[in-house]
């Protein structure tokens, strides 16, 4: 059996970096725009709380931040057991006619987004809404794209990506993780 | 990961402190909904919940039935007097028929203690207890422990004071199994024909006099005084309850900067609380009527959103209430 050890992919200077970098292009596309960022919990939260300030600098206006939960939104409820945990979306702006940029850390599936989507619709009417994510790791099962993209990483299916950001967890650094090896 | 280890909802006693908390968090999320203007998410669609009323009731039916319907689940309304339970049909009869109608979930309000834990040995959905007879009321108590932390943001070590009828109030009963599962201290306090004999050594203290057992509580729970008691010479009369038991401005005054005054409703103004009281910034009471709407979101979720491993009915005969296992 091939148990490899998680292999990183982005360190965390290649994340600031990269972060640096998509602050910028968000910048140049929503100028002139009501930018607020709003974050898919939880790692689309940490994601954007640390593209606000880089954002505001260049803006010289505050720019907001919302926090999203999908998991009322989910299209595997009552597929699995138990129910996939919920929390609160946490989103004190009205989004209707905002330039929103949708941002999470891995985008897989698309299913996330999917649900992400419907749950900022049923807040308001935004004037548009742009995605972006730290890695996109490919095997869509929906047709989305990201707008913004961190880091493209081809991958198998059993394989995971696993972001580490140090709000949450201990230093920030991407890692490309054999499922077989973390099953035990 | 946390989760409701049950099928069902029959009670809070033998509920561990991981599963109330992961409602009281849920809950928190379905709350927000209700500050929206389209107050309805597609969780639950194409579920159909049955309300079963054996019991008059407005504010926990209501709250059942918009709780079902902001999570986009269809839901019947039965209450007695309109329907076959008049022509004699038993509960179980009554649930079945509905089952196989395509029911997903079940709540239950009887008159009689254990009618949900009997329902649940004969159905093969979710069943939550909206109350039954002098034994539970799990989901006022979640809704009481979710508005207390919303105050105080948290419970452990709160102290937790619950006056009047103690004896008969499933209300009570659950909130005091929730909040020692907590860490809550609970003092039952009423007259000495209220209180049930010997219920120090479920870990509650119990006092007999108002006075000088609510001054340092952080929340203080009043109860409805059932009228009907009173014929049956539990206390003497409503004036002399209200003079020994109820809350007023004056002992209003004397309650801990910060504390919070809670009743499950419908109040008896004047006799349990006064208007004065009740409607105070210390009383929570209306809070506690929204609250109850997204807790029982998150219970009717967290029990009707998870998969259901087909299980074959238990006829066999059980003890009375079921104590759900811990893992």
């Amino acid at each position: 059996m091939n148990a490899s050890s998680p292999r990183r992919i982005l360190s965390a200077d290649d994340i600031q970096r990269t972060l640096q970098r998509m602050a910028h292009q968000i910048w140049e596309r929503s100028a002139n725009s009501d930018l607020a960022l709003v974050g898919v919990r939880s790692r689309g939260v940490t994601l954007a709380e640390r593209l606000r300030p880089l954002i505001e600098g260049m803006a010289c206006k505050n720019v907001p931040v919302g926090v999203l939960d999908i998991g009322l939104y989910r299209d595997d409820i009552g597929l699995g057991s138990p129910a996939p945990p919920v929390r609160s979306t946490e989103i004190d702006f009205d989004v209707s006619g905002k330039d929103i940029v949708l941002i999470d850390d891995v985008l897989f599936t698309g299913r996330t987004v999917r649900a992400a989507l419907n749950a900022l619709i049923d807040l308001g009417r935004p004037a548009r809404v742009q995605l972006l994510v730290l890695i996109d790791r490919g095997h869509r099962e929906l047709p989305i794209q990201a707008d913004y993209v961190g880091e493209t990483v081809k991958t198998y299916a059993d394989e995971s990506i696993v972001v580490h950001l140090r709000e949450d967890d201990q230093a920030d650094g991407v890692f490309i993780v054999n499922e077989r090896s973390q099953a035990s | 990961m946390s989760r409701w280890n049950s099928r069902d909802c029959l009670g809070l006693r033998g509920v561990s402190r991981e599963e109330i908390e992961l409602v009281l968090e849920t809950a928190r999320g379905m709350k927000e909904i209700q500050t929206r203007t389209v107050k309805k998410v597609p969780t639950l669609r194409g579920k159909v919940v049955i309300n079963l009323f054996y019991e008059p009731s407005t504010r926990t039916a209501t709250s059942f039935e918009l709780a079902a319907t902001r999570l986009s689940a269809d839901v019947i309304q039965i209450q007695t007097g309109t329907s076959s339970v008049v022509k004699g049909e038993s509960v179980v009869d009554t649930a079945q028929t509905l089952r196989v109608m395509g029911a997903d979930g079940c709540v239950i309000r009887h008159s009689v203690s254990g009618a949900p834990h009997h329902l649940a040995r004969h159905i093969d959905i979710p069943v939550i207890n909206a109350g039954d007879g002098t034994n539970e009321h799990p989901t006022q108590a979640l809704l009481d422990m979710f508005t207390m932390k919303q105050h105080h943001g948290r419970i452990e070590g709160l102290t937790v004071v619950i006056v009047g009828d103690i004896l008969h109030s499933r209300v009570a009963r659950s909130n005091m199994w929730g909040l020692l599962t907590l860490g809550a201290k609970v003092r039952f306090v009423g007259p000495p024909t209220l209180v049930p004999p010997e219920v120090e050594k479920l870990g509650v203290e119990v006092r007999h006099k108002l006075d000088g057992s609510f001054e340092d509580a952080d929340v203080i729970n009043l109860l409805r005084v059932q009228k009907e008691r009173m014929t049956a010479n539990f206390f003497p009369s409503l004036a002399e309850y209200s003079r020994y038991y109820g809350m007023n401005e004056e002992r209003l005054k004397r309650t801990k900067p910060g504390s919070i005054v809670m009743h499950p409703g419908p109040m008896n103004r004047g006799v349990e609380i006064t208007t004065e009281v009740a409607e105070s910034p210390q009383s929570v009471i209306l809070e506690q009527v929204t609250n109850g709407i997204a807790v029982r979101m998150a219970l009717l979720y967290l029990l009707i959103g998870a998969e259901r491993d087909p299980q074959p009915v238990k006829k066999d005969a059980a003890p009375a209430i079921d104590t759900p296992s811990l893992f």
